[in-house]
């Protein structure tokens, strides 16, 4: 960083003006999240936890696994496969739930911790805007989570994978069943479509809403990320006596796999080439929708931040 | 070249004027000090300077409008505010690899350099220093950017006496080469009368006296009177009269040295001396504009 100054040592006010080149955004965007996950170190500590105690408490379970698996090869190949992948689906929900609701606390804290410990003081005296300082914030929920949920997803599984092959081939059974009917490599695509369609795309309009109530309150972020929307429902309900709020705001945290999927009966179960609909899902107009809300929120959420001090 | 240029400053909260018209300009180079009471608008004024707050009026601060691109000033300007305010979850080696990442004009080494001279380890977390750590560290960070401009507002705010020369000295000594501006505000006068080059009285959100030090140091004067002069020392018109262990001290402006020098002892005042008497005289002129 010192090239103009050495070169024209003379003349500081001349290297001032040319060293006062824009750093490069990408760069100011990769450290300012980087900066996110060393703050939030839950965001992977949190699920490895988790993951630890059902790995050991699935490891304990595999005592009874030769058994178990004896009885599985007398059923037909469809109960065999849900017989099998269930545990493995299991592990997946776990980490999409454990890590779901780290997203959301994080959201709601992003911009309300800063001002609590004064910290955007020292931000705010960095050369990075407040859009970028809201896109790094944004990043971790929509894309660093669902990023971290299926890491963390397919390690469990390969562990589990690992270890009930070890034991059943120390009992002398052939692991061709688990490995033959867990379909582990279109289990993994599906997981990862399901993550891409549903927790980042069809998600992000949540978690946009919540990072840009955590920039406007002033308190109790969490009070009004939530209570407008069941006050909306209430008075929807007493004086229409309709409830299209309710439904849609259901429809935004169930609702999107219905559409990105035809028939949701576990992961393990679809084949991806026949089940999911990505057609229908870049098609439905309610993603579309929600992406351009949580754009709109995401620009106010910026300009929000540029009159927020400490709290 | 102005490095900072403000114009008819303005700004409330509610009815509480803050900033009343405030003009204010400081040329590059120049170590700045803005003294006045609390809830006189000094951080107000440095808020709007830093693009933390906005405002109505004209304001330039190294040529950009602050309000509009904090970020970009950023890259030119260092702040430090009253108390420390790095994240406590913080560790050094994080802190020097995120600004070397973030700031353009961050020199590493340098940063490394003044730790070094500190007991500040790279792995300790901000949590675990002290308050005068914190302070030393974020100074090594901030001494390690080669900004224009350094505003800092209350630095030595709750550190010890060991510290807080420690604190001038570095600022003086690694830093200040006579390009840079630097703006302070503080309550501890005394330890920077001899640091400043200018001096600005801000009170009730307006400037009400301003003087570089060399003027300060030729035009002020305090004398602690011999009780047989008093007749002719105030007949000097003093700024200002006060006892001090029952001798009368008289602040004058704009009377020669030689002229003064037979009536007593004459020194330069402090700061806060003359600060009191600026204040002083304003309120009674303002009771005598509001009698009129």
């Amino acid at each position: 960083m010192n090239t103009q100054s050495t070169a024209i040592p003379e003349s500081r006010i001349a290297s001032q003006v040319s060293a006062s080149v824009a750093p490069d955004p990408m760069r100011l965007l990769f450290w300012s999240v980087r900066r996110e996950l060393w703050e939030n170190r839950a965001l992977y500590i949190a699920p490895l936890a988790v993951a630890v105690l059902f790995l050991a408490g699935f490891l304990v379970s595999l005592v009874r696994y030769p058994a178990k698996m004896r009885a599985i090869q007398a059923l037909a190949p469809m109960q065999q496969r849900d017989a099998i992948a269930q545990p493995y689906e299991f592990a997946a929900m776990l980490m999409m739930g454990v890590l779901f609701v780290i997203a959301i606390f994080y959201s709601i804290d992003a911009f309300q911790g800063e001002r609590r410990d004064r910290s955007i003081l020292f931000w705010k005296s960095m050369p990075v805007s407040d859009l970028t300082t809201v896109l790094s914030k944004a990043a971790i929920p929509i894309v660093v989570v669902p990023a971290l949920t299926f890491v963390f997803t397919i390690a469990m599984q390969w562990i589990m994978l690992m270890f009930s092959s070890l034991v059943l081939l120390t009992s002398g059974i052939s692991p061709s069943t688990l490995w033959t009917q867990l379909q582990w490599i279109p289990m993994s695509f599906m997981l990862l479509y399901h993550l891409v369609t549903g927790h980042m795309l069809w998600y992000a309009p949540i978690y946009c809403w919540l990072l840009l109530v955590s920039a406007w309150a002033r308190r109790a972020a969490i009070l009004w990320a939530f209570v407008p929307m069941m006050a909306i429902g209430v008075i929807e309900k007493l004086v229409f006596n309709t409830s299209y709020f309710g439904g849609f705001v259901e429809n935004r945290v169930a609702g999107g796999a219905d559409i990105v999927e035809s028939s949701v009966r576990g992961l393990a179960q679809l084949s991806p080439m026949t089940h999911i609909t990505p057609g229908r899902f870049l098609e439905n107009p309610g993603l579309w929708g929600g992406l351009l809300f949580g754009g709109l929120f995401l620009a106010a959420a910026a300009r929000i931040r540029r009159y927020r001090g400490p709290m | 070249m102005a490095c900072i240029e403000a114009q008819g400053l303005r700004k409330t909260f509610g009815a509480t004027v803050a900033l009343d018209n405030l003009d204010l300009k400081v040329d590059e180079g120049r170590i700045l000090g803005l003294i006045g009471p609390n809830g006189a608008g000094k951080t107000t004024a440095l808020n709007a300077i830093l693009g933390l707050t906005p405002y109505d009026g004209r304001l330039n601060v190294l040529g950009r409008n602050p309000w509009t691109d904090r970020d970009q000033l950023m890259r030119d300007v260092c702040f430090m505010a009253d108390v420390a305010v790095l994240p406590r979850w913080l560790k050094v080696s994080q802190a020097l690899e995120y600004v070397a990442g973030i700031h353009p004009r961050f020199d590493r080494a340098k940063a490394e350099g003044f730790l070094s001279r500190t007991n500040i380890r790279h792995s300790h977390k901000v949590r675990e220093l002290s308050k005068g750590m914190v302070t030393q560290l974020h100074l090594a960070l901030i001494m390690a950017i080669d900004a224009r401009l350094l505003v800092l507002d209350e630095p030595t705010l709750g550190l010890d006496i060991l510290f807080r020369k420690q604190f001038y000295d570095s600022l003086l000594n690694d830093y200040f080469d006579r390009s840079r501006t630097i703006l302070v505000t503080t309550h501890q006068v005394e330890e920077v009368q001899h640091v400043l080059t200018d001096l600005m009285f801000i009170d009730r959100g307006r400037i009400v006296f301003s003087c570089n030090m060399d003027d300060f140091e030729s035009r002020y004067f305090e004398v602690t009177v011999r009780p047989e002069q008093l007749a002719a020392a105030r007949a000097l018109k003093p700024m200002q009269e006060r006892q001090v262990f029952g001798r009368s001290v008289l602040l004058f402006s704009g009377i020669d040295r030689a002229q003064l020098a037979p009536l007593g002892e004459v020194r330069t005042p402090s700061i806060a001396d003359l600060f009191v008497a600026v204040i002083e005289q304003q309120n009674a002129n303002a009771a005598q504009g509001a009698t009129r």
